[in-house]
């Protein structure tokens, strides 16, 4: 009788240990929500109504990350007409950055977007990684690990801004591209990115990211029809070191407005929170149901036994 | 003493001069103290150093438009009034003085940490150029080309891939539109 109701016991505490466990877990994953950022983290604030599409930044980050020679010169301008699939230039395997131009309804200007990753403060790229490739440093780059790299590409189908590419001519040994903030040459060393130092409008503006909110908000306070008010990355996928300033709406210059305004991490967390739980626990909690729900019979079965000899 | 009563009748006529013709002039600088062109070649690197019609633009803008509040004739913009204000001439009228050359290097980005600092988005040298520049010959119809203005250096056509380092196989205007070509 005593070995019986131990047993049971036992399943009761499990269970209770479960659950409380599942409580906790849910705690610690939604304090950890909140991180918003490195305080020191580096930013950029991208001003639209400066740039004039000179492509200045595309050549920039082409020779301080030793990309490849481009199909055309980066003073043609006709790349602007480039389609492909119906959608305008994207950064690829050969480029970090690309700058577009937008036709914008009631301008009587094009606008030019510069487009390059958005070191989110809390990367769905580096949450989406199993194998921890991708840093978010304290100076506010995303950086990726290739050594590490497997090449699933979950990453790219993570990012909601679609920045990292696949290398796919060297397949077999993976390699994801984007663009890493000059980390290795530059940022490291408390330096602006290449394309930030090439810009002639200052189209780009470095700075502490806490302090080019400051500055892009100033802008906007202080012309206050010049923008859209609002600044598009402030908040976007849960903040992002690289923001973007707009006179036209930032849907009409290919700035996706769905975009969450928390990190994508937070969609999944509860999710990847129960996992270990199911991969712990699970297995012990149905091997004992199994054994006690087959144990009277199990029982039933010596008793017939014990009878049978007797 | 009649040397020294001429003298000072002479002050008494230069100031009441001074006097009468401050209000018009404001005491500022005109167009005829300004060079008549400037070579800006502080950053010429990718591209030769402009030489600068100093002579040509004077007429076309004020000299506020261009120098704010440092030449004396009152700023632009009322809302840099509010502190500079005066007709004074400012210490320099050179861009380089205010502007600086290097905007996010270490000694700027650590000024932006001083909470005094009114002016947190003074462009450097180089976007203080282009930004007027630019944004005037817009307005005006002005040319806006890169090489309008500059000369493209040998450094630059190596960085932008252009002049003597032209892709191999590039042909103008054969880029990959949907309509020509189905895949790149």
């Amino acid at each position: 009788m005593n070995k019986q109701l131990s047993r049971r016991g036992f399943i009761k505490g499990g269970l209770a240990g479960t659950v409380a466990a599942t409580v906790l877990k849910d705690k610690e994953t939604l304090a950890s929500g909140s991180f918003e950022g490195y305080p020191d983290s580096m930013g950029v604030v991208v001003d639209l109504t400066r740039c004039v599409g000179c492509r200045s930044c595309e050549a920039a980050c082409n020779k301080e990350q030793g990309l490849p020679e481009p199909p055309e010169p980066f003073d043609d301008f006709s790349v602007f007409d480039h389609l492909h699939h119906g959608q305008k230039r994207r950064t690829d395997e050969t480029r970090y950055t690309v700058v577009n131009r937008y036709e914008v309804p009631g301008l009587d200007h094009p606008l030019f977007r510069k487009k390059q990753c958005f070191h989110c403060n809390e990367p769905a790229c580096l949450t989406s990684c199993f194998v921890n490739a991708y840093t978010k440093t304290p100076e506010g780059a995303v950086i990726y690990n290739q050594k590490v790299c497997v090449g699933c590409r979950t990453c790219m189908i993570a990012c909601p801004f679609y920045i990292p590419t696949f290398k796919y001519s060297s397949a077999f040994k993976p390699q994801v591209m984007k663009c890493i903030f000059c980390y290795d040459t530059r940022l490291k060393e408390g330096k602006a990115p290449a394309c930030v130092d090439a810009c002639p409008q200052e189209a780009l503006t470095f700075g502490k990211r806490s302090d080019m909110l400051e500055v892009a908000k100033q802008r906007i306070r202080l012309e206050p029809g010049k923008y859209v008010d609002h600044v598009y990355g402030e908040h976007e996928a849960g903040g992002t070191s690289w923001m973007y300033l707009s006179p036209a709406p930032f849907d009409q210059v290919g700035l996706s407005t769905n975009v969450p305004k928390e990190p994508v991490l937070n969609y999944v967390k509860g999710f990847l929170a129960i996992v270990p739980m199911v991969l712990t626990i699970w297995p012990a909690l149905f091997a004992g149901f199994h054994l006690l729900s087959t144990r009277k019979d199990r029982i039933k079965q010596i008793q017939n036994d014990e009878n049978q000899e007797g | 003493m009649q040397p020294g009563k001429k003298m000072l009748q002479a002050a008494w006529a230069l100031a009441l001069g001074v006097m009468l013709l401050a209000p018009a002039c404001g005491l500022a600088m005109d167009a005829d103290d300004a060079p008549e062109s400037v070579e800006i070649d502080s950053l010429a690197k990718l591209y030769e150093p402009v030489e600068f019609d100093h002579a040509a633009h004077v007429v076309m803008a004020d000299c506020s438009d261009c120098h704010h509040h440092t030449t004396g004739t009152g700023p632009a913009s009322p809302n840099c009034a509010r502190c500079h204000d005066g007709v004074e001439e400012g210490e320099s009228v050179s861009c380089s003085d205010c502007h600086a050359a290097e905007p996010f290097g270490r000694e700027n980005l650590e000024e932006m940490e001083n909470p005094e600092i009114f002016h947190i988005d003074k462009p450097g040298l180089k976007g203080a150029y282009h930004l007027n520049c630019v944004g005037c010959h817009q307005e005006l119809d002005g040319p806006t080309g890169c090489q309008d203005c500059h000369t493209m250096a040998e450094a630059g056509e190596k960085m932008f891939n252009t002049g003597k380092f032209v892709p191999a196989d590039y042909k103008p205007g054969a880029g990959h539109h949907d309509a020509e070509k189905k895949h790149e």
